[in-house]
C-alpha cells in the first residue's frame, strides 16, 4: 500500500517537474518570438559610464523602438572577453572600448568597418586617426585623452618654459624633488613618450595608411640623444627620474605639496582637486627646442563583426551617440574631452578640459598596430636599466634590436 | 514494508497489535523515511528536474544539441538514482561525482583540447568568421564619392535600394540589377517611394538587418565603378572590394596585387611566399604546441632557469614554512609556557589575512626608496630588496614564508597533540636527551600524519601564482630574455605572461604548458606519496 503511495508520488512528481518545464519552455517562447529578440542592442559599456550612457539608450529606444541594453563590465576584462566572445554568437553588438585595441580586435576578425560619412569632418583630427586601422574606420571616437603636466599653482605661480626651467623654478620654490611622474621597476613609458618625441624619435614613422611597422624610428639618433639626457636626469645624475616611484608615491607627494609638478592624465585631477589644490594645466615641458607631443588615447565604441543588429547598431552609434548632446552627457559622466569638435569647444569652457585640449592639440595618437605589443615589452624596462645607470646608447640599441627581431 | 503489518491492521478481530509489533511498525516506518520526507525528497528533485527542463530548453533553442543531451542523460540518472530503493551509495555520491565533473574534468579536458589547437591572437574563430570579417575590412569607399540618400525598398520579397545621388535623381537597383534611373515620390529632397516597390519602415529595416548587410547594389554594368551599400539603412556609399573570395577554389585573391592566398592548413589564407591574411582561423594542430613548448629557442634559456626556480622556490618554501611552524608549535605546546593561547592566537594573524593583500602590502614596504623597511627599520638604507635578482628571490621566500607558516604551525599543534605523553617519559627514563626524543620519536610519528599535507603543500607553492604575481611580478626583468620574463618568475607566471601579456595571446603554448606543469607536480606527487607508505609502518 506505501508502495502505490510512493509510487502515486512519483507520478505526481513527474507531472510538475512536465508542467514546470512546459511552463518555461512556453516563456521561453514568448520571448523568441516576433522581432522584440533581433532588435535589441546589447552594449558592453565601462561599469562606471553605465549611468552616463543610460539617458542616451533609453532615448534612442523611445525614438526608434530598438531596445539598447547596457551591460556594465569591468574596464579589465572588456577586451579579452569581446575577443573570446564574439566568435561564439554570444558576444554584445557593440562594445565600449580604447582605440589601441584595434590592431588586436582586427586581427582576431570580431570588429566590422564603421561609415562615419560625412560626419568625419565633424569629429578632432587626432580622434578620426586613431580610428582607422589600416585605412578603415572600425570605432566610433567619443572621448580623447592624454596627458599633461599639473601645476601647484601656490607653489609655482608660472607656468615653465622649458623642463629645466621647471626644476630650476620648483627648487627657487624650496623644493627637492620638484617634479614626479608615475614610473615603476618596469619603468612606463607612456608617461616619458613626449620627452622623448621632443627629441624627434616617434615609435614608428607614418605613411597613408597610419603607423608603419616597417619604419621602426624607435631607435634614430634622436632615440640615443635621449636615452642620454634620460641618463643624465636618472638615478646618477640628477635623479629627477626614479623608478621606485609608482603611480601612488607620486600622487601622495604632489597632495602632499613636496612635488610642484606632476605629469599625469586627467584621470588624476579630481583627486588634487578634492584636496583644495590650486592646479593648472601646462604643456609638457622640453627638454629641447622641439615640442613634448604625449601620446593621446581615444576611446570610443566597436561594432562586433558577429553582430545581428549591424544596421542598428551603426544606426546607434553614427546618427545618435555621435551627436553633441550625447557626447557631452558622455563628458559628465567621465570628464575626458569630448572627440566630436563642437562637444569639445563647449566643454573646453572648464580650464582644466582646456589645458588638456591644448597639450592634446600637440599629441599623437598611440599606435594600435599589433607591432606595438612588441614594442611594449621591450620599451619599459630599457627606460628603467637607463635611469638605474645603464650605459644609455648600448641599452638603447638593444632595445631596437629586440623590438625589430620580435617585430619580424 | 512488511506485509504481516498490513495483515494485521486488517485482520477481523481487532485486537491491539502487541508492543513488539508496534516497535517493528515503527521501525519500518523510520526506515523507509516517511511520507514527509518522501514528499522533500519529490520537491528537491522537482527543482532540480525543473531547472534542468528549462536548461534543455534554452540549449535547444540556441541549438546546443551536445549539451543539451548531455544535461538530459544526467537528469534521468539522477531521477533513476534518487528514486530506487537501492542504491545507497550512489545516493551520497552523486553530487559529488556531478561537481568534480563540471568544475574539476571538464576544465581539465578542455584546457587538453585548447593544447591540441592554434586558439590565439588572429586564429580565434571559425573559417566563415575569417572570410566574412577579411570582406568586410577589404571593401574600401571609392576615393572622392559623396553620400547617398537611400531608402530601402522591397519588391516581392528581393530587397532594393532607392538612391538619391547629391543632383536630387533618384534610382533603384538591387543587387542583381544595376541602379536604373526611377521617377520617385520626394520628400525633403530625398527620394522616399517608388511605384512598384514597397518602402520599409526602420522598424523593418532592422528585422531584415542580415539581408541589408549582404545588399550591394551595382552602380553601373561595370563592376569597377563598385557598387552602394547602406550600413544603416538610411545613408548609402560607394564602395569597392580589394579583396576577391573564391567559395570553389577556397582562395582569396588581392585585387590590387594579384596576390593569390590559399588555405594550406596553417589556419590563415597564406601566400606562396608565406605571407599570411590576418584574421585566421582555429585548427587543430596536433602536438605543435607541445613540441613549441620544449624546443622554442626564444623560450629555452629561460625555461631552464624559471623550471631551476620553481623547484627551489617551491621546495624552500614547504621546508621553511615546516620547520618554523614546528618550532613554534613545539615551543607553544611546552607547559612552561604562560599565554599560550594568545601567542597562538597572534601566530595565526598572517594566516589570516588574504594573500593578495599582503603581498601587496609587502611589495610597499619593500619598495627602495620609500619602503618601510628601508625608510623606517634600517635608516635610510637602499637595499634593493625587489630589483635586484638575488635578494628580490629571497624577498620572495621570507615574504612567502611569513604567508605559509601559521598554517604548518596550525597542523603541526594538532599532530603533536595526537603523540601520547607516555612515549615522552618512556624515553627519558630511558636517559634519552630531548634532541634524541625529537629526532627518534617525535619527527617521525609527526610525518606520518603531516607528510601528504607536505606534499599537498608543495604542489601549492609550485603553482602559486598570487604571491610572484602580487609581490614582483616575476620581476625583477631579464632584460637579455626575448620574452618578457623576470627572475623570481615561476613556471605558471612565466605561462601568464606568455599567454595573457601584451598584444599577443597564445592560449594554445600556455594550455600546452600548463598540461606539462601538471604532469611535473603529478608525478614528484605520487613519487612521494609512495615514500611517505613507509612511514606507515611506524604505527
Amino acid at each position: 500500500m506505501r508502495v502505490n503511495t510512493k509510487s502515486l508520488l512519483a507520478a505526481g512528481a513527474v507531472a510538475v517537474v512536465a508542467t514546470l518545464g512546459l511552463a518555461s519552455c512556453a516563456a521561453g517562447d514568448a520571448g523568441s518570438e516576433g522581432d522584440a529578440a533581433s532588435s535589441t542592442l546589447t552594449v558592453w559599456v565601462d561599469a562606471e559610464r553605465v549611468d552616463a550612457l543610460q539617458g542616451a539608450a533609453d532615448a534612442y529606444s523611445e525614438k526608434n523602438g530598438v531596445k539598447v541594453d547596457l551591460v556594465g563590465k569591468d574596464n579589465a576584462d572588456i577586451k579579452d572577453d569581446f575577443i573570446q566572445q564574439v566568435p561564439t554568437g554570444k558576444g554584445p553588438d557593440i562594445t565600449m572600448g580604447a582605440h589601441d585595441w584595434l590592431g588586436e580586435l582586427s586581427t582576431n576578425g570580431v570588429v566590422a568597418p564603421i561609415e562615419l560619412g560625412d560626419s568625419a569632418g565633424d569629429y578632432l583630427p587626432v580622434a578620426i586617426d586613431a580610428s582607422t586601422y589600416e585605412g578603415t574606420v572600425y570605432m566610433l571616437p567619443y572621448a580623447v585623452e592624454n596627458i599633461a603636466v599639473i601645476r601647484n599653482a601656490d607653489l609655482v605661480p608660472e607656468a615653465a618654459t622649458s623642463f629645466d626651467d621647471m626644476i630650476a623654478k620648483g627648487q627657487a620654490a624650496g623644493l627637492t624633488q620638484p617634479f614626479v611622474v608615475e614610473q615603476g621597476a618596469e619603468g612606463n613609458p607612456y608617461h616619458l613618450y613626449p620627452f622623448q618625441t621632443a627629441f624627434g624619435a616617434p615609435v614608428f614613422g607614418s605613411n597613408d595608411q597610419g603607423y608603419d611597422p616597417t619604419d621602426l624610428q624607435l631607435g634614430n639618433a634622436g632615440g640615443e640623444q635621449f636615452a642620454t639626457w634620460l641618463a643624465s636626469q636618472g638615478k646618477n645624475g640628477t635623479g629627477v627620474f626614479n623608478t621606485d616611484v609608482d603611480g601612488d608615491i607620486a600622487k601622495q607627494a604632489f597632495l602632499d605639496g613636496t612635488a610642484a609638478f606632476w605629469l599625469t592624465g586627467p584621470w588624476n585631477v579630481g583627486s588634487a582637486v578634492d584636496a583644495g589644490l590650486n592646479v593648472a594645466i601646462d604643456s609638457v615641458p622640453s627638454p629641447t627646442a622641439e615640442v613634448a607631443s604625449p601620446f593621446a588615447g581615444v576611446k570610443g565604441f566597436f561594432v562586433s563583426s558577429e553582430s545581428k543588429n549591424k544596421v542598428a547598431a551603426n544606426d546607434f552609434l553614427v546618427n545618435y551617440l555621435g551627436t553633441e548632446d550625447v557626447q557631452l552627457e558622455l563628458f559628465e559622466a567621465g570628464n575626458v574631452l569630448p572627440a566630436l569638435s563642437a562637444a569639445a569647444e563647449t566643454a573646453s569652457s572648464d580650464p582644466i578640459i582646456e589645458g588638456f585640449a591644448a597639450v592634446g592639440a600637440e599629441a599623437v595618437p598611440m599606435p594600435a598596430i599589433p607591432a606595438m605589443g612588441s614594442v611594449w615589452q621591450y620599451w619599459g624596462i630599457a627606460e628603467a636599466d637607463v635611469i638605474n645607470g645603464a650605459d644609455p646608447v648600448a641599452t638603447w640599441q638593444k632595445l631596437t634590436a629586440d623590438v625589430q627581431a620580435a617585430i619580424q | 514494508m512488511s506485509t504481516t503489518i498490513d495483515d494485521e491492521v486488517t485482520a477481523e478481530t481487532p485486537k491491539k497489535p502487541t508492543k513488539r509489533q508496534r516497535q517493528a511498525a515503527g521501525v519500518a516506518e523510520a526506515a523507509s523515511g516517511g511520507v514527509k520526507m518522501l514528499l522533500v525528497k519529490v520537491l528537491m528533485l522537482g527543482i532540480v528536474d525543473a531547472i534542468a527542463v528549462y536548461a534543455i530548453f534554452i540549449l535547444i533553442s540556441s541549438e546546443q544539441w551536445l549539451v543539451a543531451a548531455i544535461v538530459g542523460v544526467v537528469t534521468a540518472i539522477v531521477n533513476w538514482i534518487y528514486f530506487s530503493r537501492t542504491k545507497l551509495p550512489a545516493k551520497y555520491l552523486t553530487p559529488g561525482v556531478i561537481f568534480l565533473v563540471v568544475f574539476q574534468v571538464f576544465v581539465l579536458v578542455y584546457t587538453g583540447y585548447i593544447a591540441f589547437t592554434n586558439y590565439g591572437t588572429g586564429h580565434n574563430g571559425s573559417k566563415e568568421q575569417a572570410v566574412s570579417s577579411l570582406m568586410s575590412s577589404a571593401l574600401e569607399r571609392v576615393p572622392d564619392s559623396p553620400t547617398y540618400e537611400v531608402t530601402v525598398v522591397d519588391q516581392l520579397g528581393e530587397l532594393g535600394l532607392l538612391v538619391t545621388d547629391p543632383d536630387g535623381e533618384a534610382s533603384v537597383g538591387t543587387s542583381d540589377s544595376p541602379l536604373t534611373e526611377v521617377d520617385a515620390e520626394m520628400e525633403g529632397g530625398k527620394a522616399v517611394a517608388v511605384d512598384g516597390w514597397t518602402t520599409l519602415n526602420f522598424a523593418d529595416v532592422i528585422a531584415r538587418t542580415d539581408e541589408i548587410t549582404e545588399l550591394a547594389v551595382p552602380f553601373s554594368d561595370d563592376p569597377n565603378d563598385g557598387a552602394i551599400r547602406t550600413p544603416d539603412g538610411s545613408s548609402g556609399y560607394l564602395y569597392l572590394s580589394n579583396l576577391e573570395y573564391d567559395a570553389a577554389a577556397g582562395t582569396m585573391t588581392n585585387l590590387s596585387t594579384g596576390t593569390v592566398y590559399t588555405d594550406l592548413g596553417t589556419g590563415a589564407f597564406t601566400s606562396d611566399d608565406g605571407q599570411q591574411l590576418l584574421p585566421g582561423w582555429q585548427i587543430v594542430v596536433g602536438f605543435d604546441n607541445f613540441v613549441r613548448a620544449v624546443t622554442d629557442e626564444r623560450l629555452a634559456g629561460p625555461l631552464f632557469y624559471v623550471t631551476l626556480w620553481t623547484f627551489a622556490f617551491a621546495l624552500i618554501s614547504v621546508a621553511s614554512t615546516f620547520f618554523l611552524g614546528l618550532f613554534l608549535a613545539i615551543v607553544f605546546n611546552d607547559l612552561r609556557m604562560r599565554g599560550r593561547k594568545y601567542y597562538r592566537v597572534l601566530m595565526i594573524l598572517p594566516y589570516a589575512v588574504p594573500s593578495f593583500l599582503s603581498a601587496l602590502v609587502w611589495a610597499g614596504m619593500m619598495n627602495e626608496s620609500f619602503g618601510f623597511i628601508n625608510q623606517v627599520l634600517l635608516g635610510g638604507a637602499s637595499v634593493p630588496w625587489l630589483t635586484d635578482p638575488v635578494v628580490a628571490k629571497i624577498s620572495v621566500l621570507v615574504v612567502n614564508l611569513w604567508l605559509g607558516f601559521p598554517y604548518m604551525f596550525l597542523v603541526c599543534t594538532g599532530a603533536l597533540q595526537s603523540i601520547p605523553e607516555e612515549l615522552q617519559e618512556a624515553a627519558t627514563v630511558d636517559g634519552a636527551r630531548p634532541w634524541a626524543v625529537f629526532r627518534l620519536i617525535k619527527l617521525p610519528l609527526l610525518l606520518v600524519s603531516v607528510a601528504p599535507l607536505l606534499i599537498a603543500s608543495f604542489a601549492f607553492n609550485f603553482n602559486n601564482f598570487n604571491v610572484i604575481y602580487m609581490l614582483t611580478d616575476g620581476g625583477p626583468r631579464d632584460s637579455n630574455a626575448p620574452i618578457p620574463v623576470g627572475f623570481t618568475d615561476i613556471l605558471i607566471s612565466m605561462v601568464y605572461k606568455v599567454a595573457f601579456t601584451g598584444q599577443s595571446r597564445d592560449y594554445g603554448l600556455a594550455s600546452a604548458y600548463s598540461i606539462i606543469i601538471f604532469i611535473v607536480v603529478a608525478v614528484i606527487s605520487v613519487i612521494a606519496f609512495r615514500r611517505t607508505k613507509s612511514l606507515e609502518e611506524l604505527n
